[in-house]
């Protein structure tokens, strides 16, 4: 039997342990204070999860319901592995912000608005006030049980010792006021607070796994032992999967427990704002899971020894970890678990408290006073000391108001049902928040009114029953609905019946809740401000490095108001250092008077934001900066600007591509042009050697006649040179005028529809006198009859006298025409029986003297250019000049296309 | 009585040269080509040539080098429509005596032809 006197004698000595522990932690160079950055510290930081719900709770749940009361643990395993994508987000968002709450983030969130900031506040009190109370309640019954173990208690009994269970709440009170409020940044780390609950985490696994192993291997023979009496006992329902009915529930549980590990205040000051390192999430990942399961091993052996130790006897399942012990006589092991329940709930109790505190401080309170200007202006140098007595009467006073909401409204609920209550509540911020870092669009008017309706479904469907079973409200309420709409029944909203009540509750609220959040967002217009912190929340990762210049923000500040501002809150040698940081990362010389830059006023805010919360730090800056509202337009311009560097890296990419391309081309070009003036030279060299050749002859023969004695016969014989080699002159002149004009597209030619027949007769007849000199025997083989065509006649007639005249030239024997009409062309042969053209050389046989390419030897007959004028005269008609050559047969052929009408006459017209 | 040999691929320039050298008392060879003019060399031994460069076949750079090879007394006089200074001192290198270009002088190729067979 334990008197009354050792176990408030342990309770006390346990708490001053905690402050030992923390205080030591906080002195300066305690190694503690380096343990408190180490990944395990943080992963069973998170174990504040854990509260007297584990501890004593689960094994009731366990004895009621079976398994169910691991559904609340699953999902917390199941969403571990997301945290990585989700957790970090926040991290990021919320170090880069100077963010201090969840209420704190959202408000930031959704435009820095107050209002929000303090909806969310009020609601995280209303939700989180009977948890804690619930936990003072679990230490007072704990309290209990250990004194009069004659006669284990039913909930709502206490007797006159109950007043310990006071002076123990004063105690945490105080515990969390001195290590929870020592620094005025809310953001500051709390490294004996995270020591302490982190020990706590020990303790109370430590201890439930005593008791546990006791249970499991002094009183009964094992695990397997436990399920088989209970299997006799009649309690196998209890560790075997119910129906349908319960998968639903465990699905709806698992979601809560999912939200409810991230979101609850206590959750998200440990795991948010007392986080150290992103990295830390890897461990937790993984151990944080690992402590669920480790705790959660002995629940159910635990709940079914008590149901068959305690059969027929009023022993609420609740306390069956103390009871046990008790029974048997093992009053250590008994106060262990004592111990173990007392940390499970004061680290809840601790961690709730201070990240309430801190919402309503900041979100609260401060915006109410700074928004008063007349106040804020006069008390402006009071203002942190009211910041930091505001935080810390309300510590005191959500103590308070929970044990005397436990005391006074007492329902008799469980502590199961209590917490999940609070779950539910906490379930209604996820839209808000997990829209708000993954969607742009989400807008405050969206999540303020989904808010407000989940909440408000939250009160009909959880609260108000709980009102109406203690008589505060009608209890026909509950039974014909609201009004007498029986769709209006608190437990079966819209006659929905067969869920769980609090399945049945988050249902609807996080319905009504998602739907008014995503549907107004989608047709809200946000303000400039949102937006702003929107992209900015949604790309954190962009922009965190350079979150100063990413504000947009416009208006006018005095540096040292600012500064005084900074000064005032921070005092001079934060403000100071931090000022210098500032400067360090600034990267531009630095004014230390005159107009502040927006940067500095955003960094200003920001440090601010960490003490008095985002939107009070707005509201005390925009007091003492001319603020000018920033528009629509400019912010999307600055958002474009910014985003637009990445696609102006690309597009300069691209561009240097495109240059480095045109370059190419361009020296190609350039290749080609020199190419090009390479071959102009050559031909003029050319021309020019072409002509000194006649024009020697014409003065040789000139000087001889001026000269010499010449009698007639030769005079005249000179002179005829003279005219044939000037007439040679001319019509080198007129053939390189003539190519230059193809050349250059300025040839016009002199269409005329012409008898093709008549065409080839008449050129060849011209030249039989010169196949008849060279003893040419010359054959014309004209395939049809009369074939009119629409052609420059001289020119064809140019084209087919060059080709006789090269066929003369090289022909043996002999040389052949053969006109015919085929494929829808009319062609001309002209063949010859000479040696042929090399190989080589027929790549260049069309291009103007060719036979420039071997310089020394001179082109055998003729001026070089007759096949290149050809060739032109052929592409001008749309026709083709083509050669086939081997040894004793070399055939030159021009094709004319006989469907001229489907033709545009090339380039020219008559 | 000197032998020149007249070595180019159009008649009418081949046509005024062996007026002018026969008027003047030289017996006058002719080659339309430089394969003809080699082999007229090797049978004449001309002691001068007046030398066209581009032609079919064998070109006169080839022909001057064939000459100042195998016969030192025989001179060579280039006449090219080739007028460049490059043309000039690749005439030269080759051991000509002397580069006209086309078109020429006649009392200037008479004068020069005889200066050299002086």
């Amino acid at each position: 039997m334990l008197s009354r006197e050792v176990i408030i004698s342990v309770t006390f000595g346990y708490l001053i342990l905690l402050f030992a522990i923390a205080w030591y932690t906080e002195r300066k160079g305690s190694p503690l204070k380096k343990w408190a950055n180490h990944p395990w510290v943080y992963a069973l930081s998170l174990a504040v999860y854990c509260t007297a719900w584990t501890f004593y709770g689960s094994v009731g749940r366990a004895a009621e319901n079976g398994l169910d009361f691991l559904a609340i643990y699953v999902g917390p395993c199941l969403v571990a592995p997301l945290w990585w994508l989700v957790m970090r987000k926040i991290i990021r968002i919320s170090k880069a912000m100077n963010i201090s709450s969840i209420a704190d983030f959202i408000s930031s969130r959704y435009g820095k608005s107050a209002n929000l900031g303090a909806l969310v506040t009020i609601f995280c009190l209303f939700g989180i006030l009977p948890y804690i109370s619930i936990q003072i309640k679990g230490i007072s019954n704990s309290l209990d049980i250990m004194q009069l173990t004659e006669t284990p208690l039913a909930a709502g009994s206490f007797s006159v010792f109950s007043d310990s269970g006071f002076y123990l709440a004063l105690g945490l009170a105080l515990f969390t006021i001195f290590f929870g409020t020592r620094a005025i940044e809310a953001t500051a780390r709390h490294e004996g607070l995270v020591i302490a609950v982190v020990f706590e985490s020990i303790v109370k696994l430590f201890a439930f796994l005593a008791i546990g192993i006791f249970v499991s291997f002094f009183l009964f023979d094992g695990l397997t032992d436990i399920f088989a009496q209970a299997k006799v006992a009649d309690l196998s329902h209890l560790f075997v999967l119910s129906g349908e009915n319960g998968v639903s529930d465990w699905f709806w549980m698992g979601l809560l427990s999912m939200m409810a590990v991230m979101f609850l205040p206590r959750q998200f000051q440990m795991g948010i704002i007392e986080n150290t390192s992103e990295k830390h999430l890897d461990t937790a990942m993984w151990l944080f899971p690992l402590y669920l399961v480790l705790i959660n091993v002995f629940v159910l052996p635990i709940a079914l020894s008590g149901l068959m130790i305690f059969q027929n006897q009023p022993v609420l399942a609740d306390t069956f970890v103390l009871a046990i012990p008790l029974k048997f006589g093992q009053e250590g092991l008994a106060v262990l678990g004592y111990l173990g329940g007392f940390a499970a709930a004061t680290s809840m109790i601790i961690v709730s408290t201070i990240s309430l505190s801190t919402m309503v401080s900041n979100n609260l309170l401060m915006p109410i006073l700074v928004a008063n200007g007349n106040f804020s202006k006069r008390f402006q140098s009071n203002l942190p000391g009211i910041l930091i007595w505001g935080r810390r009467l309300t510590i005191l006073a959500i103590i308070l108001l929970s044990y005397f909401y436990f005391r006074i409204l007492d329902t008799g609920s469980s502590l199961v049902s209590t917490g999940l209550i609070s779950f539910v509540a906490i379930a209604q911020l996820s839209p808000s928040i997990i829209g708000g870092i993954f969607w742009k669009k989400a807008s405050k008017s969206g999540a303020t009114v989904g808010l407000i309706l989940g909440m408000g479904i939250w009160g009909f469907t959880l609260i108000l029953p709980t009102f109406a079973s203690i008589g505060l409200v009608p209890k026909e309420i509950l039974t014909d609905g609201l009004f007498g709409y029986s769709w209006l029944r608190p437990n079966s909203l819209f006659g929905m019946e067969g869920m769980s009540i609090v399945s049945h509750a988050l249902f609807f609220s996080l319905f009504a809740n998602i739907l008014c959040f995503v549907a107004i967002s989608f047709f809200a217009k946000q303000s400039s401000k949102e937006l702003n912190q929107a992209v900015l929340f949604v790309d954190i990762f962009k922009y965190d490095q350079k979150l100063d210049t990413n504000i947009f923000w416009k208006g006018q500040a005095q540096f040292s108001a600012l500064q005084s501002l900074l000064n005032t809150f921070l005092g001079e040698e934060k403000s100071t250092k931090s000022l210098s940081d500032f400067k360090l990362n600034y990267g531009k010389p630095f004014q230390n008077e005159g107009m502040a830059d927006p940067e500095f006023v955003s960094f200003a805010q920001r440090i601010l934001s960490g003490v008095i919360g985002v939107a009070s730090a707005r509201i005390l800056v925009a007091s003492v900066v001319k603020e000018e509202e920033i528009s629509m337009d400019e912010v999307l311009n600055i958002l474009k600007e910014t985003q637009g560097i990445k696609s102006l890296n690309l597009e300069l990419k691209s561009k240097t591509k495109a240059l480095k391309k045109a370059s190419e081309k361009l020296s190609e070009v350039n290749k080609a042009l020199k190419l090009n003036d390479m071959l102009k030279d050559e031909f003029i060299s050319t021309v020019t050697h072409e002509m000194k050749t006649p024009i020697t002859s014409i003065r040789a023969f000139s000087e001889i006649l001026q000269d010499e004695n010449l009698n007639e016969d030769e005079k005249r014989r000179f002179l005829q040179i003279i005219i044939d080699e000037t007439g040679r002159m001319t019509r080198l002149i007129d053939q390189v005028l003539d190519l230059e004009r193809f050349d250059s597209g300025r040839q016009t030619l002199n269409w005329e529809k012409t008898d093709l027949k008549n065409l080839i007769l008449e050129s060849a007849e011209s030249m039989e006198k010169v196949f008849l000199e060279k003893s040419l025997d010359f054959q014309i083989d004209c395939r049809f009859e009369k074939l009119y065509l629409l052609v420059d006649q001289d020119r064809i007639k140019q084209v087919l006298l060059n080709l006789l005249s090269n066929a003369s030239k090289f022909a043996k024997s002999s040389v052949q025409l053969i006109a015919v009409e085929e494929d829808q062309m009319l062609s001309i042969a002209v063949a010859d029986d000479g040696v042929g053209i090399p190989e080589e050389d027929l790549p260049y046989l069309f291009e103007k003297f060719f036979q420039a390419k071997n310089q020394t030897q001179k082109k055998p007959i003729g001026t070089g250019l007759g096949l290149a004028i050809s060739k032109k005269i052929m592409e001008y008609h749309s026709g083709t000049i083509d050669v086939s050559t081997e040894p004793g047969k070399t055939v030159f052929q021009i094709c004319i296309p006989l469907q001229q009408e489907a033709l545009t006459p090339h380039p020219l017209r008559s | 009585m000197n032998k020149i040999l007249l070595v180019d691929d159009e008649p009418n320039i081949l046509l005024s040269l062996d007026f002018l050298f026969k008027k003047e008392g030289y017996q006058v060879l002719i080659a339309r080509d430089g394969e003809e003019a080699m082999a007229l060399i090797r049978d004449e031994i001309p002691d001068l040539i007046i030398l066209d460069i581009m032609m079919p076949k064998v070109d006169g750079y080839e022909v001057c080098a064939f000459v100042k090879e195998n016969y030192l007394k025989t001179k060579v006089v280039f006449l090219s429509a080739k007028s460049k200074e490059k043309d000039l001192q690749k005439g030269l290198a080759l051991g000509a005596d002397k580069y006209l270009t086309k078109p020429f002088s006649t009392k200037e190729i008479v004068a020069e032809v005889k200066k050299l067979l002086n």
